[in-house]
Parts: structure tokens; C-alpha cells; sequence
């Protein structure tokens, strides 16, 4: 066995070694970049539902508003084959900060007439919000150049290295700014304001009661957490280029997130990001070994890898629903209250 | 004799947090039993655990020398014990035949009868049975849901605080409905704020605090009883009247 | 467009969606958790249908001036059977051990959610991305006073909606079973301590649910077609009349339909028809706003 696996391994030319090398590095660069992104949105998501049990089911919403607010204001004014607004060539870091304002805004917008609400209803009103938006750029005239999307959106610093070496810029930048949101998330909450945040998302009635005015307190959660999604928005459209609305679906820009805080473990931000890398990789590597598959499985990968999304959101609610990291139990002064209002109760 | 219900060292409250602690305490047919404490003392609890609604941490309760101990809510009326929460303790959208279809749902026949039977008792119902029970009044509502409890004929009825937020006159009306209840066989266990005027009633009476039991007598002992009267007795004189508005 | 014109087809529409609504309404009552997969039952109910239909080579001569034969039926009963098994399955292996576990109803609605992406990965698996019709042949309109064009197949989708709601409030109104759901929907621990055995109201719920969803879900794929993400699509049309209606509500869910559909297809009279599907969204944001509990109140 040994002996044949040798000759074999040895009938492949170092080129191709070479050639497969470089391609899995290319590859596992993009895959980081990518996954990067996506860590910053499952954080956010994590931020909402983790911590303070908001229901968010149009996360592309947040994601798509950010990746056309940055895209329009930093692209160039529209050619004669595109119609769209705007067009102001501003710096691509105001694109970023515009975006994230945007996705922030979006959420007040949503929040006001929800958030007072059942939970679940914000859970409907959010799917509803992605759907609007998306018909909003598809039939806009003279808005975001509607089905065509914007392309040639500009990158960032990419005037320093050549177009091949870009990618690890791209990386780089990517890593700097999921860090910077993984340890600002630490920080808020690991503060008290992160305390009432769970105290509201365990029992609403006990914060109310101990005097928290919990609809501000979860609108000022959701907010900071659209905005991070409008954020990542934008790094994904200055990444990918260009942008338009089909790329935005429910499956890819919410579900799958829903899924890497699930796996992950809400209420935690570590399980958020190790999530994402973990579902991720499933995500983005499934289409890569189509061709090892069998016939009958390959050419059904795109939905094979959907039907695992909503299999291992299943599973993870009925065997592992602390996900693969759980959260850390927090004592807190809200739980003594808790008790105590048990025993009135009766 | 042996007892009809006899609930023997159970313990038992809400996910890790123990309420009550090992209570015993027997009802025998056609008695009515009385458990008054102050506020917090698990009465309740224990009430919603003997139902089936809680379940027991520890201990065991015989009805009719049957262990009842793991029935589900459902299966305690099966096997002879309703019982009536305190609150929502009515189907509101359902019209008042309705609920009484409800009470009787697992009847085989006689439904009609037993109701208009059970109607019997309580004559502000019977005149409009196509009534939504949403739109009755806090005595109305009470009246049903012993009207519903009553609907499989059961050998024990359980009344959790039949008459908080009642005004003394309808008080009266539902303590007058339940003697009637007991004269015809069914015994009766409640746990009642309106403590004095139950124990009046009451053959014996169980004071609980703490999720402890720490004394049992007769209805009417307890009454005369001086630590019972300062504790719970004349605490309650307060109470009542603030109860008075609605 | 004459006004009028709108008005016939946004009450077809809003009957195809007041159909699927009281199924959701029914559902959600009972349960208390908003099933995001109902959308995908519906998926599920069309293809079913199918599969009678085209696969197996039955209905293809037409009765009269419909467009399907008698082939419909066979079709709109293994539909029924087919999606209201489906529910209570899915029902057994995950809401009923999350029920047990003492789980929120949001952890139920996220269960939901996977169980709808696998239905919907699955249906896609099967039939591919390519949208379907249930017959080739042209439906002719008939031409009614006034100029007003409606095709036999749209008056037998109306004449539908008003049997299924008949047979809907003769069960819910006249029979144990009916009552012991409205019942278990008001208040499923008194339910379970008057001695109603809930879970098997639950069943019999997603049963009813599920039939009711998979009768709207032909309805629509007959009006226009069927693709392995039409009912999800619809999921919001029919979550904003459950909403209008008040949850737990099947009349306010019909009429919360008939409301959303009308609307739906009124505005475009107005507005770019590309919008169209953004219009439920607002008549539900507004709803939120002012009358959160639904025009008739909810039950839960």
C-alpha cells in the first residue's frame, strides 16, 4: 500500500504540486477575507440575539443597505450605460462609516413600531424589510442601476502593492477590523450595559421591574448591531466589487448567519466568530469538492449544502443548544431579583 | 377511614428552586380543607403540584387509594380531582356552554344533563349559556370555572383562591355555592386569603409557611387560635378592604 | 387598469392568501410560535398536486371551461394528506421535544426556520430551479358586464376559499374536536387540567393547518405557477393578514387577506407593479403601529 501511494505521489510533477499549492493558498486567503466578513455579521447578530434575544430575521437587510450606501458614495458618477444616484468618489473610509450610520438608521426605522412588540413580530417585520429593499433596487429607475447592480466599486489602499499581492492586504484589513469589532463587543459587553442586556433577553419583566427601561436598552442593542451589519456590508462590496440585488437572498445573507451564531453558541462572541469559521468552511468549501463527488450528489451541492443549513440549525436546537461554545454564566444582581419574583408569584 | 386524598412529604416548586418542602396533609371524603399562609408560603404551588400541573421533586399523592403521584393534569380529572386555577381559569372566546363542554370533554354521554345540572347552582349562567365567557364579571367568571371543574363528576375539587378580588357579597355567594358542592359528596381543598370566613366553613385547615406545614386543626380552632388570628386573621382585615373596589 | 378589473383580481389573490393565512392563524394560535416553514408546506401542497396531475398523467381532459380535469382531485386530496402529515411529523421529531424542554416560542420559530430551508433545499433537490404549470392550455376569460375578464379556474378558486371557510367554522364552531382547539388556543394549561389531551389537539391542528395551506398552495400555483420558493415568497403576504386579522383569528385571517390581496393589487394602479411585493410589508408596519392585536383582537 505504503509502497504504491509513494510511486504515485511521485508520478505528480512538481509543477503541479506547485500549481495546487499556490491555489489552495489563493484560496484559503479569499476563504479568511470572506469569512472575516462574515464573523463581523455573525457578531452583530450575536450582539442582537445572543445577548439581548432581538429577533432579526432580515440581517441582509442591514448587510445590503451598507454595501450600497458605501458603493454609491465612493463610486465614480454613473457612465451612460448605468442609471443610479450619487456617485461622489469620497474616500472608501467614509463609505464604510456612511454604511455603517445607514444599517444603524435602518434599524431605528424597524425598531420603533416593533420592538415594543412581540418578539416574533420583529422576527416577520425583518423579513419583510429585506424583501422591500431588495424590490426597491430592482425596480427603482435611476436609483442603484437596478438589476445590473453596481460594479467597479474601488478598493482600499490598493495603490500600495500589485493586483496579485492585493489579496493579503485584503486579509489584513479584513482581520484588523473583525478584531477591532470582536474586542469593542468584549468590551460593551463585558460592561454593565452588556449586564442589562441579558438580564432583559432572560426575563423582560425582572429588568423592567428593577427599574431598566428595557425597549431602549434592546433599541440601542439592535442599532449598534445594524450598524455593524451595515459595516460589514460595505467591506463586502469593496471586497467582491460589485454588487446587485439578487446577490443579496435571505438564504445567503441571514440564514446562514442565524446559523454560524447557532453553531457557535449564542450569547458569547468567541462561539459567534468560531461559528462563522466552522460554517463557513462548510459554505464556501462544499461547491470546491463538487467534482470529487458522486454524480448524483454533485450536482445537487448547492442544495445538499441548504438542506445542511437548516439541518444544523435543527440539530443544534434539539442536541447542542448552547451551541459548541456556551456562554459563560454570569451572576448578576438580576438573578437574586429573579428568584424573588418567583416566590411572589405564589 | 382511609383518606380520599392523602399527599405525603412532597416537595416541589419551579426549575432549581425548591418551594415547597415536604408537606403531607389528607382530605377525607366529603370534607372541605382549608390551607391559608401568608403570602409566599407555597399554597399554590402545592395546590398546582397535587393537580398535576407542577410536578413533584418528592413524595407521593394518593387519591381514592390510587397513587396519582405522575399523572398529568389531564389524567388527574380522569382519575377524580379538578381543579380550578386562580387566575385565567376560564376559556374567554369560548361561550359558556362551551366551556362547560370543555369541563365535560372527555364525557361519553350525559353532557346536556350535566350541564343543565351543573347550571343548577348557579342561575346568572344558566339564563344566557350562549354568552361569551370573556364578557362575564370576576363572579361570573368564578362561577364558571367551579361550573367546569364540576363537569366529570369528580370526587375532589381543588379551588385555588376561589374568591380573591371578589366583593364580600359575591364572597359570600361563592362559599354558599361550595357548601352546596360538598352536601352533594364532592370534597373540597382550597387555599384562601380570605382566611376567617373559609376556616368558618372549613371541617379542618392547614396553616403553611414557608413551604413548611406548622400547624393543623379544625376550621374552627384555627380561627379562635391567637397566633393564627394576629398573623394571618387580622393582617387580612387590611386586605380586604383594599380588595373592596373592584 | 379598470379599477373594478383590480378589485376581481386582487380578491382571487387575497383569497389565495386568506386560505393560506388561516392555516397560519390556526397554527400559531395553538402552538403560539409563528411557523416560518408554512410558507414552504404551501411549496410542498403545489408539488404534490404535481405530481397527480402532470406526472401521473391524470386531469388532462378539462371539465367544462376550467383548465384542469378531474384529475384535481385526487391531486387537492393527496396534497391535503401529504402536507398535513408532513406537519405533524416534523411536529413529533422537533416542536414536541422542545415543548417538553419548556422552550420559548422563539426557539419554536427558529426550529421552524430550519425545518422550512430543508423542505425548501429538498423541493429544489427534486424539481429543480425551473418554475412549472399545472396545464398548458389556455384558460379563456369570460367576459362579464362592463368589460370585466375572469377565467372559470378564478371562480373556482373563490367558490374554494368559501367552502374550505364553511367547512372551517362547522368544525371549529360544531364539533368537540373544533372547540377543543379554540379552546387549547385561548388557554392550553386549563385546556390540559380540564382534561383535554393537548398534544393531540396540537396534531390535529397541524393536520387542519397543513390541509388548509396545501388547498391555498394549488390555488396560487393554478392562478400562476410553481417554483420551489413560490410559497416562501408568500409567507410574508400571509403573516401581515394573520397579523391584520389578530393571531389566532381564522375570520380576521381570510379578511386580512382579502384586505392584503385587494391592496396588493390595487396599488398598481399607482405604482411601479415591481413594488408589489413591498405592499404587505407596509399595510403590516402600519398594523404594528396602530393596531398591533389585529383588527378583531388576538388570542394570544
Amino acid at each position: 500500500m505504503d509502497h504504491q501511494y509513494e510511486k504515485n505521489f511521485m508520478a505528480i510533477p512538481d509543477s503541479v504540486i506547485l500549481v495546487t499549492l499556490i491555489g489552495a493558498t489563493n484560496w484559503g486567503v479569499g476563504f479568511l477575507t470572506t469569512v472575516a466578513i462574515f464573523a463581523i455579521v455573525a457578531l452583530a447578530l450575536n450582539l442582537q440575539w445572543g445577548y439581548t434575544g432581538i429577533f432579526n430575521f432580515g440581517v441582509v437587510a442591514f448587510f445590503m443597505i451598507g454595501a450600497y450606501t458605501s458603493a454609491l458614495l465612493t463610486l465614480p458618477p454613473p457612465s451612460k450605460f448605468e442609471s443610479h444616484i450619487l456617485g461622489l468618489e469620497l474616500p472608501v473610509l467614509i463609505g464604510w462609516f456612511s454604511a455603517a450610520l445607514a444599517g444603524g438608521l435602518l434599524a431605528l426605522v424597524i425598531g420603533l413600531p416593533t420592538l415594543r412588540l412581540r418578539r416574533d413580530f420583529l422576527a416577520i417585520a425583518t423579513i419583510g424589510v429585506a424583501t422591500i429593499i431588495r424590490s426597491i433596487a430592482n425596480t427603482t429607475e435611476g436609483f442603484v442601476n437596478r438589476g445590473s447592480g453596481l460594479n467597479g466599486i474601488p478598493r482600499f489602499l490598493d495603490n500600495f502593492t500589485n493586483a496579485s499581492d492585493y489579496k493579503w492586504v485584503l486579509l489584513v484589513i479584513m482581520i484588523v477590523m473583525l478584531s477591532a469589532v470582536y474586542f469593542g463587543l468584549q468590551r460593551v459587553t463585558a460592561a454593565p450595559w452588556g449586564r442589562v442586556l441579558r438580564a432583559i433577553r432572560d426575563n423582560e419583566e425582572t429588568a423592567m421591574a428593577a427599574g431598566k427601561h428595557t425597549v431602549s436598552f434592546r433599541m440601542q442593542a439592535f442599532v449598534l448591531g445594524g450598524a455593524i451589519m451595515g459595516l460589514a456590508g460595505a467591506l463586502w462590496a469593496h471586497r467582491t466589487g460589485s454588487i446587485s440585488p439578487t446577490a443579496f437572498n435571505d438564504l445567503f445573507g441571514t440564514f446562514v448567519i442565524w446559523t454560524m451564531v447557532m453553531v457557535g453558541g449564542s450569547g458569547n462572541n468567541k462561539g459567534a466568530v468560531i461559528g462563522a469559521l466552522a460554517v463557513g468552511f462548510f459554505w464556501f468549501g462544499t461547491p470546491l469538492i463538487q467534482e470529487d463527488l458522486p454524480d448524483i450528489l454533485g450536482t445537487r451541492v448547492f442544495q445538499l449544502r441548504e438542506l445542511t443549513v437548516g439541518l444544523l440549525i435543527v440539530l443544534f436546537l434539539l442536541f447542542q443548544p448552547h451551541g459548541l461554545i456556551r456562554e459563560k454564566p454570569q451572576v448578576s444582581r438580576f438573578i437574586t431579583k429573579r428568584k424573588n419574583m418567583y416566590q411572589q408569584l405564589d | 377511614m382511609t383518606a380520599l386524598l392523602s399527599v405525603n412529604d412532597v416537595s416541589t416548586g419551579y426549575v432549581g428552586l425548591e418551594i415547597v418542602h415536604k408537606i403531607s396533609i389528607q382530605v377525607d371524603k366529603g370534607e372541605i380543607v382549608t390551607i391559608i399562609g401568608p403570602n409566599g408560603a407555597g399554597k399554590s404551588t402545592l395546590l398546582k403540584a397535587i393537580a398535576g400541573v407542577l410536578t413533584k421533586f418528592e413524595g407521593t399523592v394518593i387519591l381514592n387509594q390510587q397513587n396519582v403521584t405522575k399523572l398529568s393534569a389531564s389524567n388527574m380529572v380522569i382519575a377524580g380531582a379538578s381543579f380550578v386555577p386562580q387566575t385565567d381559569n376560564i376559556f374567554p372566546s369560548l361561550s359558556i356552554k362551551e366551556n362547560l363542554e370543555m369541563g365535560g370533554f372527555l364525557r361519553n354521554s350525559g353532557i346536556n344533563e350535566r350541564i343543565k345540572e351543573v347550571l343548577s347552582m348557579f342561575p346568572e349562567l344558566e339564563k344566557r349559556p350562549n354568552e361569551k365567557a370573556g364578557n362575564l364579571s370576576g363572579g361570573q367568571r368564578q362561577a364558571l370555572a367551579i361550573s367546569r371543574a364540576l363537569m366529570l363528576d369528580p370526587v375532589l375539587l381543588m379551588l385555588d383562591e376561589p374568591t380573591a378580588a371578589l366583593s364580600p357579597a359575591l364572597r359570600e355567594e361563592i362559599f354558599d355555592r361550595i357548601d352546596t358542592i360538598r352536601e352533594s359528596g364532592v370534597a373540597i381543598l382550597m387555599v384562601e386569603q380570605n382566611a376567617k370566613e373559609a376556616l368558618l366553613r372549613s371541617d379542618r385547615g392547614y396553616v403553611l409557611v414557608a413551604g413548611e406545614s406548622v400547624l393543623e386543626q379544625t376550621g374552627p380552632e384555627l380561627v379562635a387560635n391567637p397566633d393564627v388570628g394576629r398573623l394571618f386573621l387580622g393582617a387580612e382585615r387590611n386586605q380586604q378592604t383594599d380588595n373592596e373596589g373592584n | 387598469m379598470d379599477i373594478l378589473q383590480l378589485l376581481i383580481i386582487g380578491t382571487i389573490v387575497g383569497s389565495i392568501i386568506g386560505l393560506g393565512a388561516m392555516g397560519l392563524t390556526l397554527s400559531y394560535g395553538v402552538m403560539k410560535f409563528a411557523n416560518f416553514a408554512h410558507g414552504d408546506f404551501m411549496t410542498l401542497g403545489m408539488f404534490l398536486a404535481y405530481v397527480v396531475i402532470s406526472d401521473l398523467g391524470w386531469g388532462t381532459s378539462p371539465i367544462g371551461n376550467f383548465s384542469f380535469g378531474f384529475g384535481l382531485i385526487p391531486a387537492i386530496i393527496l396534497a391535503i394528506l401529504g402536507v398535513g402529515c408532513f406537519a405533524i411529523i416534523t411536529d413529533h421529531f422537533v416542536h414536541r421535544h422542545l415543548r417538553l424542554r419548556g422552550s420559548g416560542i422563539i426557539t419554536m420559530a427558529i426550529a421552524s426556520l430550519g425545518i422550512g430551508i430543508m423542505l425548501r433545499a429538498v423541493i429544489q433537490m427534486i424539481w429543480g430551479p425551473t418554475a412549472f404549470r399545472f396545464t398548458t392550455g389556455i384558460n379563456t376569460a369570460l367576459t362579464l358586464p362592463g368589460d370585466l375578464k375572469i377565467k372559470p379556474d378564478q371562480i373556482f378558486i373563490c367558490a374554494l376559499t368559501l367552502l374550505c371557510t364553511i367547512g372551517l367554522y362547522l368544525l371549529l364552531y360544531r364539533t368537540q374536536l373544533g372547540k377543543a382547539m379554540r379552546a387549547t388556543s385561548d388557554n392550553s394549561e386549563l385546556a390540559s387540567i380540564a382534561g383535554i389531551d393537548t398534544d393531540r389537539i396540537r396534531m390535529a391542528t397541524w393536520g387542519i393547518s397543513g390541509g388548509l395551506t396545501a388547498i391555498a398552495g394549488i390555488m396560487l400555483a393554478m392562478q400562476s405557477q410553481l417554483r420551489f420558493d413560490t410559497g416562501f415568497t408568500f409567507l410574508l403576504p400571509m403573516f401581515a393578514a394573520v397579523i391584520l386579522g389578530g393571531i389566532g383569528n381564522p375570520w380576521g385571517a381570510l379578511l386580512g387577506g382579502l384586505i392584503v390581496g385587494i391592496t396588493q393589487e390595487l396599488s398598481t394602479e399607482w405604482i411601479n407593479p415591481g413594488f408589489k411585493p413591498g405592499v404587505p410589508f407596509v399595510l403590516l408596519i402600519v398594523m404594528l403601529l396602530f393596531r398591533p392585536r389585529g383588527i378583531f383582537g388576538s388570542s394570544i
